[in-house]
C-alpha cells in the first residue's frame, strides 16, 4: 500500500531524517550514524519516507545517496492551498446567506 | 463582503489537525442556525458550482445529517455527520465520514469540532478538523475540485442566486 504522506511527516524521527536529507543528500548508513536506534530502525523509516515519495534515492558509483523531494512537499502545500481556498469560497457564501437573513429579520 | 473579516486556516501536518476561524457580521443565533439547520447549510456548505443535498438532518447528539455534495455533471458524493456533542450557541462536534448512497459509511472519518462566541455583532467560527489519514483529507477535496475552473463571473452569478432565495 502506498504510504500517507500524513503519517510519513508525523514521526518525529521522520521529520528529523528529512531536516537532515534537506540540508545535504546522505547515504543510509550516514542516516543511521545520527540515530540512536538500531540500523533496522532507521532503515524501515527511511523507506516509509521513499514511498511517499519524499526523498529519492540517487545511485553515485558503490553507494546509494537519498535526496529531499521538495516537489513532493511542494505538491502537498498546493493540495493545502486548495483545501484554504475551498473555505473560503464557502464562507464567502456563508456571508451572502447571512445578510440574506438580517434583511429578511428587519 | 466585508474584508476585515478574520480568516485564518493553518494546518498541523505533524498532528494532522486543520484549524480553521472565520469571523461573520451577524449575531450568533444567526450564525449558529446557518451551521445547525437543513436549509441554511444547503444554502452555502457547497463551494460553487458544486451544490448541497441533505436528505435528513436530525440535530441532536447522537443524529445524524445524510447528505451528498453534487458536482454540476449532477455526480453525487454522499456523506454522513454524526453529530457527537451538542452545547447550544456555543459548540458541537461531529464524526464526519464519507459513504455511499445506501448510508454505509468508508472509515475512517475525521473529527470535527465547532465552537462559536460573540464579540460586538461580530460572531467568530472557530472549526478543528482531526483526520486520521491524509488520504481521508485528499478525497475530501476531490469533490470539490470541479469547482475551481469555472470563471468568477460565473461564481458570482451562483452566488446572486443563492442569496436571493
Amino acid at each position: 500500500m502506498k504510504q500517507d504522506i500524513f503519517q510519513a511527516i508525523a514521526d518525529p524521527t521522520r521529520r528529523t531524517i528529512l531536516t537532515l536529507i534537506a540540508i545535504q543528500a546522505l547515504t543510509p548508513n550516514v542516516i543511521a550514524e545520527k540515530f540512536d536506534m538500531s540500523r533496522q530502525a532507521v532503515s524501515k523509516h527511511i523507506k516509509v519516507l521513499h514511498e511517499c515519495e519524499l526523498i529519492k534515492p540517487e545511485q553515485s558509483g558503490r553507494e546509494i545517496y537519498y535526496h529531499f523531494n521538495a516537489k513532493k512537499m511542494q505538491e502537498f502545500d498546493n493540495w493545502l492551498a486548495q483545501f484554504r481556498q475551498n473555505w473560503e469560497t464557502q464562507f464567502n457564501q456563508l456571508d451572502k446567506v447571512l445578510s440574506t437573513i438580517k434583511k429578511q429579520k428587519k | 463582503m466585508n474584508t476585515d473579516l478574520l480568516f485564518d486556516f493553518t494546518v498541523d501536518k505533524a498532528a494532522k489537525t486543520v484549524f480553521i476561524t472565520r469571523e461573520f457580521d451577524a449575531e450568533l443565533s444567526i450564525v449558529w442556525d446557518a451551521f445547525t439547520k437543513q436549509e441554511i447549510l444547503d444554502q452555502w456548505v457547497a463551494p460553487a458550482p458544486m451544490s448541497c443535498k441533505t436528505k435528513y438532518m436530525d440535530f441532536k447528539v447522537g443524529g445524524r445529517r445524510f447528505y451528498a455534495m453534487i458536482s454540476p455533471e449532477g455526480q453525487e458524493r454522499w456523506a454522513i455527520q454524526k453529530y457527537t456533542s451538542i452545547t447550544p450557541k456555543t459548540n458541537f462536534k461531529l464524526y464526519n465520514s464519507f459513504a455511499d448512497k445506501d448510508e454505509n459509511p468508508e472509515l475512517p472519518g475525521s473529527e470535527w469540532d465547532y465552537s462559536f462566541s460573540e464579540q460586538n455583532g461580530i460572531t467568530k467560527v472557530s472549526i478543528t478538523i482531526f483526520n486520521e489519514s491524509f488520504e481521508r483529507m485528499e478525497k475530501l477535496l476531490e469533490g470539490f475540485k470541479k469547482g475551481f475552473t469555472m470563471s468568477l463571473e460565473n461564481l458570482e452569478n451562483v452566488l446572486t442566486t443563492l442569496s436571493q432565495k
